[in-house]
C-alpha cells in the first residue's frame, strides 16, 4: 500500500485511459503526458496500462508500505527518498517505511511515479484514471492509500535512462482539423507565425492559449472532438482540448495536436509558450 | 442509392470526419445510424473502431495505428452506395418521469412571463412532444434532445449557473436535455427527471443512444421520491418501446 502523506495540489492516478465510451460523452482522461508516463512505466518492465501517480506542480509525500521499485518520470522537481535527493527515469528499490518526498517544481508541469506492476486502485469502466463523475473523485487527499503488489526481486533491462530535451520542446506538431479549409490567409497566418503562451485557464480538460487569432463567425452543428483539437472561438481564442476534455462541441476544429505534441503540452504551465508546426 | 451527399475529411491521424448535409435534420441521422450500423456490421468490424455520430456528422477513431486517410476515404465512399439498408437497427423510446414543481423547475416561472404561457401548458407542451437524441457529449450522459416545439425555444441563460442539480431537465435554444450530474450551465431549468442518465456503475452505463427518441411524463414530488428510492436500491423498471427503424 502506498499511503498518501500529504496530496499536494492535485496528485491523481492515472492510466492510458477509458476507451469505448466517447459515444456515452465519457472524455478519455489518462496520462495527460503519455510520452513521459509510457516511459516511467517501461523502466519498471510494466503494461503500458500499468496506472502511475499523476503530480501536478506541487507533489506530495507518499510512504511505501510494502517493499517494491519505482521510477519517476516527466517534470523534474526536487524529490527525496527518506532525504537522500533521486531522479528521474531511474529505477529505484523501496522498502517498508521509506518516505518519498517532493519538492520545488524545476522544469515542466507534471511528474509521474509509477510502481512495479502499477496501482491496483479500482477498475471503472476499464481504467483506473480518475475523473470526477466517473469515479469517486478526481484528485486524491491526504491519508488515501493506494494498493499495489509487493515486489522483492526485480532486474531491470536498464535501470537509468538519461533524462533528454523533452520538457524544452516548445513546437506542438499538429495536423489539420477537420475545419482547417475555413481559416483564411490571415488566420493561418497569425497561426504558425507567432507564439502563444499559456493562459491560466489550464487543466486537464483544456489549455486556453493567450493571443487570439481573427475569430470564425459561423456558427457550427456540434460535432465530436478528441484530446488534442484545437478549438477557434468567434472571438478568436485558441482553446486546446486536453485529455479530460469533453467530447463534442460546437467550435470549429482547426489543428489536432499528435499523441507527442499533446504531451509537450501537459508540461507547460501558465506563461509558457508553444508554436505550432504543421506537419 | 443513399441520397445526401457526404463529405469525407481527416480530423488528425487517429480519426476521420464524415459528414452530411449541414442542417439538424431526423432523417440525415437516421441516415449517419443506418450507414454507421453498416459500418459496424459488414466494414469496420475491428471493435477497436469507435464511432461518435452527434447531429450530421460521424466521427471514427482508431488509436491503434495511424489512418492512411486517402483508402479509408475512396472505401468509405463506395460502402455508402452500397445497400446499407440491409442491416437492420432498431431504436427505442424512452418515457422518462419528469417533477415540474417548481422546487425544480426553478426557471418555470420566469418563461412562463416572457412566453405568456402558464406553466401548466409549458409542461403540458414539453411532454407531449417526442424528441430525438441528437448527440451525446457535454458531460458523460448528456443527451442534446431536438424536436422541441418553437414555442418552448429560449435562449440560454445570460448568467450561466455555477451549479445545475443533477437530474435537471433544460432548455435551450432548439433543444431540451437533462443534466446527468451537477455542473455548471445556462439552461433554463423546468423539471427534474428522477431517472440517472449516467452510472458508473451500471454494466450499461448509458442506456440512451444517439437516435433514440424521448418522451417526458409528470410525476409529482411523490412520485419523484419513491423512484428515487427504486433507482438507488436497483428495482426501477424504465418505461420503453422498442422501435424499427
Amino acid at each position: 500500500m502506498l499511503k498518501i502523506l500529504k496530496s499536494g495540489l492535485f496528485t491523481a492516478v492515472q492510466d492510458i485511459g477509458r476507451y469505448g465510451y466517447l459515444n456515452k460523452g465519457v472524455p478519455v482522461a489518462g496520462f495527460m503526458d503519455g510520452f513521459s508516463a509510457k516511459k516511467t512505466n517501461q523502466l519498471l518492465d510494466n503494461d503500458e496500462n500499468a496506472a502511475v501517480l499523476e503530480i501536478t506542480m506541487t507533489g506530495p509525500t507518499v510512504m511505501f508500505e510494502e517493499e517494491t521499485f519505482i521510477t519517476m518520470g516527466g517534470a523534474l522537481l526536487s524529490v527525496t527518498l527518506n532525504n537522500k535527493p533521486i531522479e528521474n527515469y531511474e529505477v529505484l528499490k523501496v522498502r517498508k517505511g521509506d518516505i518519498l518526498s517532493y519538492g520545488k517544481l524545476e522544469k515542466g508541469f507534471r511528474s509521474y511515479l509509477a510502481v512495479k506492476g502499477g496501482f491496483k486502485t479500482p477498475l471503472v469502466l476499464g481504467s483506473r484514471s480518475l475523473f470526477s463523475s466517473i469515479t469517486k473523485k478526481n484528485h486524491l487527499a491526504d491519508g488515501d492509500t493506494l494498493e499495489y503488489e509487493a515486489c522483492a526481486h526485480f532486474e531491470p533491462k536498464i535501470s537509468k535512462l538519461k533524462v533528454d530535451s523533452f520538457l524544452d520542446e516548445t513546437n506542438l506538431k499538429v495536423s489539420q482539423g477537420p475545419e482547417y479549409e475555413n481559416l483564411s490567409d490571415r488566420q493561418l497566418e497569425m497561426l504558425f507565425a507567432k507564439k502563444f503562451s499559456i493562459s491560466n485557464e489550464n487543466n486537464r480538460m483544456a489549455y486556453q492559449l493567450e493571443e487570439k487569432i481573427e475569430g470564425i463567425q459561423t456558427s457550427m452543428i456540434t460535432s465530436a472532438t478528441l484530446p488534442g483539437t484545437v478549438q477557434l472561438t468567434p472571438s478568436g481564442k485558441l482553446i486546446v482540448l486536453m485529455k479530460d476534455g469533453q467530447t463534442t462541441g460546437g467550435y470549429p476544429r482547426i489543428l489536432q495536436l499528435s499523441d507527442r505534441a499533446i504531451s509537450v503540452l501537459a508540461q507547460k504551465k501558465y506563461g509558457d509558450e508553444v508554436e505550432f508546426k504543421l506537419n | 442509392m443513399n441520397s445526401y451527399s457526404i463529405s469525407i475529411r481527416p480530423f488528425g491521424i487517429h480519426a476521420i470526419l464524415v459528414e452530411w448535409p449541414g442542417r439538424v435534420d431526423v432523417a440525415i441521422l437516421e441516415d449517419i445510424l443506418q450507414f454507421t450500423q453498416y459500418l459496424k456490421e459488414c466494414c469496420l468490424k475491428d471493435e477497436e473502431w469507435e464511432i461518435v455520430p452527434a447531429y450530421n456528422s460521424v466521427t471514427l477513431i482508431y488509436r491503434q495505428e495511424p489512418i492512411a486517410f486517402d483508402q479509408l476515404k475512396t472505401k468509405l465512399l463506395n460502402w455508402y452506395k452500397e445497400d446499407i439498408k440491409v442491416v437492420k437497427r432498431q431504436k427505442i423510446l424512452w418515457n422518462l418521469p419528469v417533477c415540474y414543481d417548481e422546487d425544480f423547475g426553478i426557471d418555470l416561472n420566469e418563461i412562463s412571463q416572457k412566453s405568456a404561457m402558464s406553466i401548466n401548458e409549458i409542461v403540458s407542451l414539453h411532454t407531449s412532444h417526442v424528441y430525438t437524441v441528437f448527440g451525446i457529449g457535454f458531460l458523460p450522459g448528456f443527451t442534446y434532445l431536438g424536436g422541441l416545439p418553437e414555442v418552448l425555444e429560449f435562449n440560454r441563460r445570460s448568467q450561466p449557473r455555477s451549479k445545475v442539480l443533477r437530474g435537471s431537465v433544460g432548455l435551450a435554444g432548439k433543444q431540451t436535455g437533462i443534466y446527468p450530474q451537477d455542473s455548471p450551465g445556462g439552461w433554463n431549468i423546468i423539471g427534474n427527471c428522477s431517472v440517472p442518465m449516467f452510472d458508473p456503475k451500471a454494466k450499461e452505463p448509458c442506456f440512451v443512444s444517439v437516435g433514440d427518441q424521448v418522451q417526458f411524463y409528470k410525476i409529482t414530488r411523490a412520485e419523484y421520491d419513491l423512484h428515487k428510492i427504486e433507482s438507488e436500491v436497483g428495482i426501477y423498471k424504465l418505461k420503453k418501446t422498442v422501435l424499427d427503424a
